[in-house]
């Protein structure tokens, strides 16, 4: 055990990788359902384990082939990456059970290996991109995720998804190319990858050199911005949740853009915050803008949906808007909430998709009016989606509320209450696209789509149960969401010029 | 130990547990967790007896004082009476939904600070909501739309505290001034809850379509928190005067116009919360011991008179009093207890209600604010003729209506008489309840002068009443000429009123309506499905805009640099 843990970082990315060839190999859809659900429950461990080392004090730098940082790649693993690392991992954990049914429903049998293959891969590129140190590391994670995401969209049978996929393919293309535009030019100034010692020899660059700085930063912000979906440029979003296997939308949704929101922030915060003076950059005030428009225009969007996964595919560009919105405020307890929201939209918008998801597996279908009165006939699924619900409109007692609650203290602290009531004001539309399911579901006459059916089988019902448990439970118990989001929030504002 | 249970805890944990609970464990949860409530209620000592830390602040989650046992006090006995009521109703999500409601109420009232107003005021607004939902799908709509009011009141309640808690730094829940925004903010947020006009519309909309057992919970929770969280956090503020009078009189109007046994009684929650508010504006202790005292007093005769007419409407499934009258020949102990709660409404001597609310009007004179009293004692004859006699007179005499209905279960009559024997029990023997007041109470309410000045108002709006009733018999039919007192005379004597305000009222309106058409139409074309922002873009367009964002940050950047 002891020989194990000082690798912990690297086997945080190899494990999963060498599952992910394994899972290719193996060729048959169970066994590599097998590989990827071993892979995803060890994990937490790893994961719970660093987090638990960097919750004691400092921070873990893990020098990948003994090569000395600057010049080697360094893992680094602080309590903000650690938190994003636990969240992605648990979250593959605990939706992985749910896959082996959903994917067998969904996916030909000849390209279900394939599937979890990729997935693997991309649970590979999240957590890559999380706990790496280096800015070109990070890329080339960044790379392996967005691949292995575009075959995930693509894999199901609805054909809608190869388009999604090819727009998503390119967006993602030049969001990653614009991100290694902004490192090739930090790279020129400052002779370094790794974020730590590009930051510190930023302050004297940006004074010999400027503008080549302030460029970077708008490439790496747009290029970011990109994979994170700020509105406007979340357009590639919708179809792809929407048309993706309901397993990967989840997955996705819970996910991939959380870690894009973890590498805008570790680039703010950490890289550019400690020599950059933000507040003679625009930075802020066009953040909370977009964010604003975010919250509000795609919520207005999703009002008007009739096909419920591009609803909450809309609706997660809306709570982007929300976190994005707490990067802007860039205080402590708006960052807080930021990061929190991280965890939050993460587990609940899981549960709402496999909520969904479950949907689709009894009834082939999520457009609103064949869900009409499907309430009492799969009253587990829609309870949960009625609870996760609540969560997306932050009522209090969910996870919704905490993230709202740090957020306005936020931004009360930064703008002022106009702002909080924006922000409680957007969380009413949330009310009326979920309160539209909610009504169609349990108060409508059944269709005739959904009479046979019923809640699904236990391995889909557990993980969305908990999902949902924990939607309540953490709104709560904030100990270890809030708490640990606080930690980091600190750290990271702390080292603000 | 037992003091460490929050009184609240009890009937949430017990609401939800009650759809799993079968036999003979159903009934007894429904009858003795409020009881056991009551007793915890009063267990909780004063000062804060409950902490919790949460979003990095100290909760006081249970924090004892008098004017909150006052009021938990109520709420137990209400939750009891109404589970006794509701014992025979099938649906149990209403029933669980009702304990969760009135354990936020309590919540409400025993919150020492604001996140946890906050809380229970929000869990009460989802509680309530599926109280009147699960009377069917006709309650939906109605249902819906008071749903978006007490979100979009807590909206602006959660606004107002964060901003509060940001201006003062601390998160304690106590008397504030109206001097600041965020305190605005917190008071229209309150006083939503409180029915206050304009916003009081989800009131009448929403209870009279909530089931027979429904409407006689949702009655006593939210207008009465409302009330409390006034007193505590805004005693004394001059607006409340005028806002209170203002639904005194809004209250007696519309019930005197309406035809629906329930939509009356919920004109009349309006009316009588306005006694309240005024109260609590005028803020003296003797007004405030009266608000306090009324709110008691008016949830028990108010669930009272709402047991008896959702009797009738058990019984009889109806509703309109046109189709009703007679009933007193088969339903006598509705008819009694109905009556009992119509007097007490209308503060008749030895009744509840007489020792309450003659306590504000005492306030009122004792501050020399004559033209409030006045209004007060005017308002107390006009309830008796829109409460007192109309609801009792045209339900259960007035004419045959050929019904013969038998009288309800055991259960409901055991507790329409629990809260008969209260009514009169606390209007002869007051002392019990005046003991518990939040100050020391001087006033005696069984003076000469007080009882004859409200017999004489009483006795005289009832002659009133029954003289013009024999005036019309004569010319018309019974049917008829009551439907035009409040059909046609009211109305027209509304439109000579409001001849002038009406047109400008009605521009208003209509340019209000066609903004907001235009803002939806606005809205619809960018953001419906086939809308700009939610079609699928091609790919050009989402590179373009990629573009435009880069640009758009350089540029910025530079000039900023």
């Amino acid at each position: 055990m002891t020989a194990v843990m000082p690798h912990l970082p690297a086997l945080q990315i190899v494990v999963p990788l060498l599952g992910a060839i394994l899972a290719g190999f193996l060729r048959r859809g169970p066994t590599a359902f097998a590989v990827a659900l071993a892979v995803s429950w060890l994990m937490p461990f790893i994961a719970g384990a660093l987090l638990w080392q960097v919750l004691g004090g400092g921070s873990i730098s893990y020098r990948l082939g003994g090569w000395q940082p600057p010049y080697g790649i360094e893992y680094r693993v602080d309590v903000f990456n650690a938190f994003v690392l636990m969240l992605v991992s648990v979250i593959g954990a605990v939706t992985m059970p749910y896959a082996r049914r959903s994917v067998a429903f969904e996916i030909d049998e000849g390209r279900q290996a394939w599937f979890y293959c990729m997935y693997l891969l991309c649970l590979t590129g999240l957590l890559g991109i999380t706990i790496t140190g280096d800015a070109f590391n990070a890329f080339v994670f960044l790379e392996v995720s967005a691949l292995a995401t575009y075959v995930l969209i693509a894999a199901g049978r609805d054909r809608r998804a190869l388009l999604a996929s090819y727009q998503y393919l390119i967006m993602g293309t030049i969001g990653a190319t614009f991100y290694v535009i902004g490192v090739g030019l930090l790279w020129v100034v400052t002779g370094s990858l790794n974020f730590v010692d590009v930051s510190a020899r930023l302050a004297e660059a940006a004074t010999v050199q400027p503008r080549p700085v302030i460029t970077a930063l708008a490439f790496l912000t747009v290029g970011v911005s990109l994979k994170l979906a700020l509105f406007p440029l979340h357009s590639w979003l919708p179809n792809a949740y929407a048309y993706a296997p309901s397993f990967a939308t989840t997955f996705l949704a819970a996910t991939a853009t959380k870690v894009a929101v973890y590498l805008l922030i570790r680039l703010y915060f950490s890289v550019f915050g400690p020599t950059l003076n933000f507040q003679k950059l625009p930075v802020s005030e066009l953040i909370i803008g977009l964010s604003i428009a975010a919250m509000f225009a795609a919520s207005f969007i999703a009002i008007f949906q009739t096909n419920l996964k591009r609803m909450l595919a809309y609706s997660s560009v809306a709570q982007i808007g929300y976190i994005t919105l707490g990067i802007g405020i860039a205080n402590k307890a708006g960052l807080t909430g930021s990061i929190v929201h991280l965890a939050n939209h993460a587990v609940m918008k899981a549960a709402l998709f496999l909520a969904l998801g479950a949907v689709f597996y009894r009834i082939g279908s999520v457009k609103l009016h064949d869900l009409s009165g499907i309430g009492p006939k799969m009253p587990l699924t829609m309870a949960a989606f009625v609870v996760a619900g609540f969560g997306i409109i932050g009522t209090p007692g969910t996870v919704g509320f905490i993230s709202k609650w740090y957020l306005a203290v936020g931004a009360l602290n930064e703008v002022g209450w106009p702002l909080v009531l924006v922000i409680m004001a957007s969380s009413l539309l949330a009310v009326i696209y979920i309160g539209r399911v909610v009504e169609v579901a349990w108060f409508r006459d059944p269709s005739p789509t959904c009479i046979g059916a019923s809640d699904p089988p236990l391995s889909m019902l557990i993980p969305l149960l908990v999902l949902t448990a924990a939607t309540i439970w953490f709104g709560i118990d904030t100990q270890w969401t809030a708490g640990i989001a606080g930690k980091a929030a600190g750290m990271l504002v702390g080292g603000l010029k | 130990m037992t003091a460490s249970i929050p009184p609240f805890a009890i009937l949430i944990l017990g609401g939800l547990a009650l759809p799993f609970l079968r036999g003979a464990l159903r009934p007894a949860a429904l009858l003795l967790l409020p009881l056991i409530t009551l007793y915890l209620v009063w267990q909780v000592p004063d000062g804060v007896a409950l902490q919790a830390d949460f979003l990095g602040n100290t909760l006081m989650l249970v924090k004892g004082d008098t004017l909150s046992r006052l009021f938990a006090t109520v709420f137990a006995i209400m939750a009891f009476a109404g589970s006794l009521y509701a014992l025979n109703q099938s649906r149990t999500l209403e029933l669980a939904a009702a304990f969760c409601y009135a354990g936020s109420a309590i919540g409400v009232v025993f919150a020492g600070d604001l996140i946890t107003v906050f809380i229970f005021w929000e869990l009460m607004a989802i509680a309530s909501t599926l109280v009147v939902v699960s009377a069917g799908p006709s309650a939906q709509s109605a249902a819906l739309r008071y749903a978006a009011i007490h979100l979009f009141g807590g909206v602006l309640l959660m606004a107002g505290i964060a901003g509060e808690i940001a201006a003062t730094g601390s998160i304690e829940f106590r008397a504030m001034a109206l001097d600041s925004v965020p305190r605005a903010l917190i008071l229209a947020g309150f006083l939503i809850n409180a029915g206050a006009y304009p916003l009081s519309a989800w009131l009448p909309d929403a209870y009279p379509e909530s089931s027979w057992s429904g409407m006689v919970v949702l009655s006593a929770f939210t207008t009465k928190t409302a009330v409390y969280v006034l007193m505590r956090g805004f005693p004394g503020t001059e607006l409340l005067i005028y806002l209170g009078l203002f639904m005194v009189f809004y209250g007696i109007i519309y019930a005197i116009l309406e035809n629906d046994m329930r939509r009356i009684l919920a004109y009349s929650i309006i009316n009588q919360v306005g006694f309240m508010v005024t109260g609590i504006g005028i803020g003296t202790q003797m007004a405030l011991n009266g608000a306090a005292s009324h709110a008691f007093t008016h949830i028990i005769y108010k669930a009272l008179l709402l047991m008896s007419a959702g009797s009738v409407l058990y019984m009889t499934g109806k509703r309109k009093c046109t189709d009703l009258g007679g009933l007193f020949r088969t339903m006598p102990v509705t008819c009694v207890c109905g009556i009992i709660g119509a007097l007490s409404i209308s503060s008749f001597p030895l009744t509840s209600g007489f020792i309450s609310k003659s306590m504000i009007s005492q306030g009122a004179a004792d501050q020399h604010m004559a033209i409030v009293w006045y209004l007060l004692a005017a308002a107390s004859a006009g309830v008796f003729l829109h409460a007192g006699i109309k609801f009792p007179w045209f339900v259960f005499f007035q004419k045959d209506s050929g019904l013969r209905p038998a009288e309800p279960p055991w259960n409901m009559r055991a507790a329409m008489i629990f809260f008969a024997f209260l009514c009169i029990g606390i209007g002869i023997l007051p002392a019990p309840l005046y003991a518990i007041l939040p100050f020391p109470v001087t006033f005696v309410p069984y003076t000469t002068s007080h009882v004859v000045f409200y017999l004489q108002l009483l006795l005289f709006s009832g002659l009133a009443f029954f003289l013009m009733l024999d005036w019309l018999k004569r010319s018309l039919t019974i049917t008829l000429d009551v439907d035009w007192i409040w059909r046609k005379l009211g109305p027209a004597i509304f439109r000579w009123f409001d001849a002038r305000s009406d047109r400008v009222w009605d521009d208003l309106r209509d340019a209000a309506g066609r903004a907001a058409r235009g803002v939806a139409r606005g809205v619809y074309r960018h953001h419906g499905p086939t809308g700009a922002l939610a079609r699928t873009w091609p790919t050009g367009n989402m590179v373009f805009w990629a573009t435009v964002l880069l640009a758009g940050y350089l540029v910025l950047s530079y000039l900023a640099f």
